[in-house]
């Protein structure tokens, strides 16, 4: 198997899905003639034409809503945002159009649409660059959110992305496109959405990670094997639909938790995996679950204060500590 | 017509000018009101020709069907047999009636939560609508969505959208499918004038004539955005000179003048099918029932009211078929007891159907619903 980046996966997912299927097409800011701003779509324009992937205008409301109608009517879009700081702009088709038409129209207009790119904690950008805000769109019934950590799910499951008749948030981590890894050529190799993979197996303490998170708590539980405890890494990748019962029976086999992830604690993803786990699971529990979040403040721009915003090996190695009563 | 146009385009010139006048007009006298009337009249004569008489009279027949149903509607509100919210059309029912029949079937239609009269207009059954206001099994959204969004999808009916402004990237979308689909069809895209002030209109009309997508942009200038009045809202009152700003041909119509609005849409979709160009088209017209069913509507005055009303849209163009002899009494009975038993039998359908079933509350969630349980290959 090829060992790439998540760059050059998530770009070969859409040159295949392009191929395969005349219904897609690509459009975003800067995706064509630029390349894509993170090079994500290097080359698209070059091979499949300015019809099936084209530069819009900074407009985000505008060309999310235009993905949408396009979606009702037969077409395949993949909406790429520069970042998801931007989609805050389109929240109003994501959500009131995109999530609820096949609700509101009484099964008549699914939107078969991705809206991919670029979120999570960029590099010393501040505070409106740099955010993870997936929780947001978890929230709603419609959509589907999808977040992967290596390369191979990337391609696996944005080649899902592409294929599934719903609206999918595709959340790329703005810090880990050169991050490589061994991934399948096979242009039939897909990873359907709602599964969670278990990243390492281990007897002791339950780490639930995504996204960035995933190599952080790797490391911290190469570090913590070390000193005795054996870690289980669970990265969920989709996380609506989430695959709770592969954490739940994770946290029945190692009875204690730790949530890891890179977004604010209030109302994020892990406060609804946590209250999960106590609903499913409390008598399982020999500890407290324990979360790993963001700090609860906008990002800051200087290194030293963004390095304590963001969750980092060590604050999962203390929280890991925590649960397993290690001093 | 299909030149490229910064200026709006008229059609005719002085007296789409002289329509415009009339409607600007704050406080006219009885006299000049029937001057008005008889003008207006006398322009919509001069768009009868070429126009069989049994196209006329279905346009009529149309605007009344809107009508009754609307007042139909009302009576089952105040009733308690619908809740929510409820616009009514009425009013405007030669706009959509007007614009839809220069339509092709295959067109599509999509516009804002006041949307039975477009509805009815692209063919969908009074039935299914009038269910769906009662929240029944058998209505057009199945009862899921109401009174705002009605969908028909086989007479590519895209939809009631309840965001103000929110269906106007997507029939930008839809228009953007059907030039990549190399098909020929338009859309139309209906809003008010209050969603001319949101960021969606300005994105769309931007990217639309920028691409040339076939999108008619169709404004409904019903001068009140809920009970703001255009002059308290919007700095530049002129909404189809807005079109110059993207280089779109734009349009002024008399919105209540059936012909007037069949006409211009006609030009706009010819443009739209030939060149793939959109068109911005601001039709005045006037509600003459609230913004809702629970306007109080203290923010304009009855004379106000009354003063549109003379130009009744319904009435003005049953005096024209009246006087060029399209229609007699009879044919007119006719009308009206056909269209009296439709309105009578969609209520009759909607109080018989069953409400939804408890387990509906679940579907059509996703096309593609998932259930992590099962799709775990461990």
């Amino acid at each position: 198997m090829p060992t790439i980046t998540i760059r050059e996966a998530l770009n070969q997912a859409i040159r295949e899905e392009l191929a395969r299927d005349e219904r897609v097409f690509l459009m975003g800011e800067e995706v064509a003639a630029y390349d894509g701003a993170y090079k994500v779509t290097k080359g698209l324009l070059n091979e499949f034409g300015p019809k099936r992937v084209i530069d819009s205008p900074i407009t985000e409301l505008g060309f999310a809503g235009l993905g949408v109608g396009a979606a009702m009517v037969g077409l395949r879009p993949i909406i790429e945002f520069m970042t998801f700081n931007f989609s805050i702009l389109a929240t109003d088709q994501i959500i009131n159009s995109a999530a609820k038409m096949l609700y509101m129209s009484g099964g008549q207009y699914n939107i078969p649409i991705v809206f991919r790119g670029p979120g999570g904690s960029a590099f010393q950008v501040s505070s409106q660059h740099s955010q993870a805000i997936e929780s947001w769109f978890a929230y709603f019934p419609g959509i589907k959110v999808v977040m992967p950590s290596t390369p191979a799910d990337a391609k696996g499951l944005l080649k899902s992305a592409i294929r599934d008749d719903d609206p999918v948030i595709f959340i790329e981590q703005e810090r880990m496109y050169g991050n490589k890894g061994e991934v399948p050529d096979d242009p039939d190799f897909t990873i359907p959405l709602g599964v969670a993979d278990i990243k390492r197996e281990g007897t002791d303490v339950t780490i639930v990670a995504r996204s960035l998170m995933v190599p952080i708590a790797l490391k911290a539980a190469e570090k913590l094997q070390e000193q005795g405890v054996s870690c289980e890494v669970i990265d969920p990748r989709t996380i609506r639909p989430l695959d709770i019962d592969t954490i739940i029976e994770s946290v029945k086999k190692t009875n204690r938790v730790v949530l890891a992830e890179e977004s604010h604690p209030i109302c994020g993803i892990n406060a609804e995996i946590s209250s999960q786990i106590t609903e499913r699971a409390f008598d399982y529990l020999d500890a407290p679950i324990k979360r790993v979040s963001a700090l609860d403040v906008p990002m800051p721009y200087a290194k030293n204060l963004e390095n304590l915003v963001v969750p980092d090996i060590d604050r999962v190695i203390a929280a890991v500590k925590e649960v397993a009563y290690i001093e | 017509m299909s030149k490229q146009s910064a200026e709006p385009v008229s059609a005719s010139g002085a007296e789409e000018k002289s329509s415009t006048g009339v409607l600007e007009a704050p406080d006219t006298d009885v006299k000049s009101l029937s001057r008005e009337r008889d003008a207006a009249k006398m322009r919509q004569k001069g768009r009868l020709g070429g126009l069989n008489p049994e196209t006329l009279i279905e346009l009529y027949r149309q605007m009344v069907l809107i009508r009754r149903f609307e007042e139909k509607a009302a009576e089952v509100y105040s009733a308690g047999k619908i809740g929510g919210f409820c616009h009514l059309y009425i009013g405007q029912e030669a706009v959509a009636v007007g614009s839809l029949s220069a339509l092709r079937k295959d067109d599509y239609v999509m516009t804002s939560y006041r949307d039975h009269g477009h509805a009815l207009a692209k063919g969908m059954a009074p039935e299914s609508l009038m269910a769906e206001l009662y929240g029944k099994a058998t209505g057009c959204s199945k009862g899921k969505g109401g009174s705002m969004h009605m969908f028909g999808k086989d007479v590519n009916f895209l939809g009631g959208h309840g965001i103000v402004g929110g269906q106007i990237p997507l029939a930008t979308g839809t228009a953007f499918a059907s030039k990549y689909q190399g098909t020929d069809q338009v859309t139309l895209c209906f809003f008010g004038e209050a969603a001319v002030n949101q960021g969606s209109f300005h994105e769309s009309l931007n990217m639309a004539q920028l691409w040339k997508l076939p999108a008619i942009y169709i404004c409904e200038n019903n001068r009140y955005g809920m009970g703001t009045s255009l002059e308290r809202a919007m700095s530049l009152q002129n909404v189809a000179q807005k079109g110059e700003a993207y280089g779109m041909a734009s349009e002024f119509v008399d919105g209540m003048d059936v012909l007037a609005v069949r006409e211009a849409t006609a030009r706009a979709v010819e443009r739209g099918r030939k060149d793939h160009l959109p068109t911005l088209l601001e039709i005045r017209t006037y509600r003459f029932m609230g913004h809702s069913m629970s306007d109080p509507g203290n923010y304009r005055t009855r004379a106000e009211i009354e003063k549109y009303q003379e130009r009744d849209p319904l009435k003005l163009f049953l005096a024209t078929l009246k006087e060029e002899k399209i229609v007699d009494d009879k044919k007119l009975k006719e009308i009206d007891d056909e269209v009296h038993k439709q309105v009578e039998n969609a209520v009759r359908f909607a109080e018989e159907s069953p409400f939804p079933d408890p387990a509906e509350v679940y579907t059509d969630i996703y096309a593609n619903p998932i259930d992590p349980s099962k799709n775990r290959s461990r």
